[in-house]
């Protein structure tokens, strides 16, 4: 606002004075253009924040619930499908005349392997029973269907295969999030758990958790000393450590992985150590279990921690403590009473920080995990990858977004995200 | 910088702009899995493909799956002409329509005038695709720390008693729920039949449950040599061709249980919108013929996927190919049936694994 009246001053001064309306309204120009400069400056911020952040996010969410491959690839059988009761076994030959017709399109456009692959996701053999079918259908020219159908493959005179066409022409579908809670649908249509043997999601949901929670205290346990004496150092030797403390994002994140794999493994460099000191008479597992991905991930993410707190410890006067300690407290108790709270802020900004980027780790537990390790990510990105089942996948990212959120939202009640400072 | 030699740059562009152009008339791109295996079909087929015909050929390295070839095709900007790709994407692709159709009569007949049809092992010609190569997924073990008391049959990755110690195993389903059912007494013409089955299946896991404790798991192909190298696992699952390098090129005593090995085809497709079909469609005709597949095992030792060319391998080779020629069990993985059965059974895989 200075900037625009110093202008305004500026330029008033070669109109003359005379003239108040043209003044004014080269004020308002003026005003305008510095304005809309400064949005073209924020323009770009804007635009590849709403690009590689809002859309994606959003693109996935709607991913979670629409689907509309079946319903767009079979537009004659779809309502009929639909309409259909729960529990049929075998509708009329109508409905076959009409998935005949769509299936003869799918056919000849190349699509009923995708819609295929659709099927499966939802009951396993029904790729081979829906290309089976579509083959037999697009060799023949005229009905009657309904045998034509049963003769291809007797699944067609089961309850489980309507009930999975019909929930999956629908465009909007529930399903890819039941999976994602490990619920899953009866062969009439009823949301039932998954059988014991197949539930993944939500133990791996709450390993994902506590993974995170784990790393995260580590990170506070080992950092906030570490914090208190760097910002009690001299600044020059202050800084210097804070530099050794910077140094290891100078290296990639996979190296540092990779790395851990190194010093942790059966004959790697720990278990030499602890042999040839005679502390151990066997090479300890460190590696493939949860020991290595809770050490490897607390090393990557310390930094994180530790930043925040420095910050916010600098900028504690020594006199409140040493006020305390004049007034009779105990070192534990000036230390609790007055400095901790001082320094809840940066607390706040490293365990929120660190517990948000740990949620997410992918490499470091696909590397240094066994199977009874890896996080949610491992489980998006297999299904986006291998699998090819990006309705899970997104689901999946969904309820990791919606359980980030929900924790925010505690976080903002009981801490209060105000209380929450970088520096 | 002076205008000037804006305007040589400029003049630099354009010239480089229709080199290219004029290039990519006679040149495709050719994309394979890399490493050891892309050499191998650079050297065997590329180079005298290109002597022969002046096309340059351009290789290039992914890592398998449908994802990337899907993407091509379907934004109509096709970069790839030639891909090798694994069994069950030749299907899928194929039915999906990615990929051209290929005309099996205009295969060339082998070197001992037999006809292609004959010539190549069963299987190994589809709708799209004709294969190169056979690899194998075997049992390795560690001569150096088992050579008195060697493992011989697949049943003996599963006995803890007479062979204690870890066992690298892939985080996968397919090959280990094979396995199980063949080391717990299943024949191997048998396996996909009992595996189709909710018993089958539950007998397969409880077979493998037999030696959880143990597992060490891995995922890419690397890996398990390395496991064996460093003394992590006593046996591991490995693609055979690995055992052959670690052995040749880092000098390890490493051996192979041939016994229940499971072969994976490994074929070439022209994909769908390629603008160099007739080319590549030469390429893919030219690479699979007698003479580029006996060649090819000079560099890996896969099975080639022609009779005729099993003839002309160095006898020095002949004992790392998998196939009939090695003693035990084996078969060829059932593709389709995985095709169907995989999404399922990579989650119970994973809760299996995870729990």
């Amino acid at each position: 606002m200075r900037m625009t009246a110093d202008a305004a001053t500026g330029s008033a001064a070669g109109v003359g004075i005379d003239d108040p309306a043209a003044l004014k309204q080269r004020l308002r120009r003026a005003e305008l253009r510095q304005r809309l400069r400064a949005y073209a400056l924020v323009l770009p911020l804007c635009l590849f924040t709403l690009l590689t952040f809002l859309v994606p996010i959003g693109l996935m969410l709607v991913n979670s619930v629409h689907d509309p491959l079946v319903a767009e690839e079979l537009p004659r059988s779809g309502p009929l499908l639909r309409a259909l009761p729960a529990g049929t076994i075998s509708p009329d030959e109508a409905v076959f005349a009409a998935l005949a017709a769509d299936m003869k399109d799918a056919a000849g456009n190349q699509t009923a392997s995708r819609i295929a692959t659709r099927l499966n996701f939802e009951y396993g053999g029904l790729r081979s029973v829906f290309m089976k079918t579509t083959r037999v259908v697009n060799r023949t020219d005229a009905g009657p269907w309904k045998p034509l159908f049963l003769e291809a493959d007797t699944a067609w005179g089961e309850p489980r295969i309507w009930t999975v066409l019909a929930q999956t022409s629908e465009r909007y579908t529930p399903n890819h999030l039941l999976r994602a809670v490990d619920l899953t649908h009866d062969e009439r249509g009823a949301v039932i758990r998954e059988p014991a043997d197949t539930r993944i999601h939500l133990m791996v949901f709450g390993r994902t958790l506590w993974v995170s929670l784990l790393v995260t205290l580590l990170c506070l346990a080992i950092g906030y000393p570490l914090a208190y004496w760097i910002s009690h150092l001299p600044p020059r030797t202050g800084n210097l450590v804070m530099v050794l403390v910077l140094l290891p994002f100078w290296t990639s994140l996979l190296v540092r992985t990779t790395a851990w794999v190194v010093l942790l493994q059966k004959e790697g460099v720990v278990n030499s150590l602890l042999m040839a000191t005679g502390l151990v008479s066997e090479p300890l597992q460190m590696t493939f279990n949860r020991f290595g991905v809770v050490i490897a991930m607390t090393h990557i993410l310390l930094p994180f921690m530790i930043l925040p707190l420095v910050s916010v410890m600098r900028g504690i006067p020594p006199a409140y403590v040493r006020a305390a300690r004049s007034l009779g407290a105990s070192p534990a108790t000036a230390f609790r009473r007055v400095y901790l709270p001082q320094s809840l802020p940066g607390i706040s900004a490293g365990v929120l920080l660190v517990f948000i980027l740990a949620l997410g780790y992918y490499i470091t537990p696909a590397l240094l995990g066994g199977a009874g390790d890896q996080m949610m990510s491992f489980f998006i990105a297999d299904n986006l990858s291998r699998s090819l089942n990006w309705g899970l996948a997104s689901a999946l990212g969904a309820l990791l977004l919606a359980g980030v959120l929900l924790l925010y939202a505690v976080y903002e009640r009981t801490v209060g995200i105000t209380n929450v400072r970088l520096g | 910088m002076s205008s000037c030699s804006h305007f040589k740059l400029l003049l630099l562009a354009a010239a480089t702009g229709l080199f290219a152009a004029q290039a990519s008339a006679q040149q495709i791109t050719v994309t394979s899995w890399g490493g050891a295996y892309t050499k191998s079909q650079v050297t065997a087929m590329h180079e005298p493909f290109s002597k022969a015909s002046g096309v340059k050929i351009l290789s290039e390295d992914y890592n398998g799956g449908l994802a990337e070839i899907r993407a091509q095709v379907k934004t109509g900007n096709v970069k790839w002409d030639v891909v090798d790709v694994e069994l069950a994407e030749a299907i899928r692709g194929c039915d999906e329509g990615l990929f051209e159709k290929i005309d099996a009569s205009k295969l060339p007949k082998g070197a001992d005038g037999s006809d292609a049809k004959n010539d190549f092992v069963p299987g190994m010609v589809t709708e799209c695709a004709v294969a190169n190569i056979s690899f194998a997924n075997v049992v390795a073990y560690d001569k150096a720390k088992l050579g008195a008391n060697a493992p011989t049959r697949l049943e003996d990755y599963f006995d803890l008693q007479k062979f204690p110690g870890k066992r690298g195993m892939k985080k996968e389903p397919n090959v280990n729920l094979e396995w199980a059912l063949m080391a717990d007494g299943v024949a191997p013409a048998d396996v996909y039949k009992v595996l189709s089955t909710r018993e089958g299946v539950d007998r397969a896991f409880r077979k493998l449950d037999s030696i959880k404790s143990q597992i060490v798991w891995w995922s890419a192909g690397a890996q398990p040599p390395q496991l064996l190298a460093s003394g992590e696992v006593v046996m591991t699952s490995v693609y055979h061709g690995r055992i052959y390098d670690a052995n040749v090129k880092d000098g390890k005593n490493f051996a192979i249980v041939w016994d229940g090995q499971i072969s994976v085809p490994d074929l070439f497709v022209v994909m769908k919108g390629s603008k160099n079909v007739k080319t590549a469609m030469d390429f893919v005709m030219f690479a699979t013929g007698t003479k580029p597949l006996a060649e090819q095992t000079k560099y890996i030792p896969y099975a080639p996927a022609r009779k005729s060319s099993l003839a002309l391998v160095d006898a020095k080779t002949k004992p790392w190919l998998p196939g009939p020629s090695q003693a035990g069990r084996g078969y060829t993985t059932n593709a389709g049936w995985w095709a169907d059965k995989a999404d399922e059974l990579n989650q119970r895989f994973a809760a299996w694994a995870a729990r």
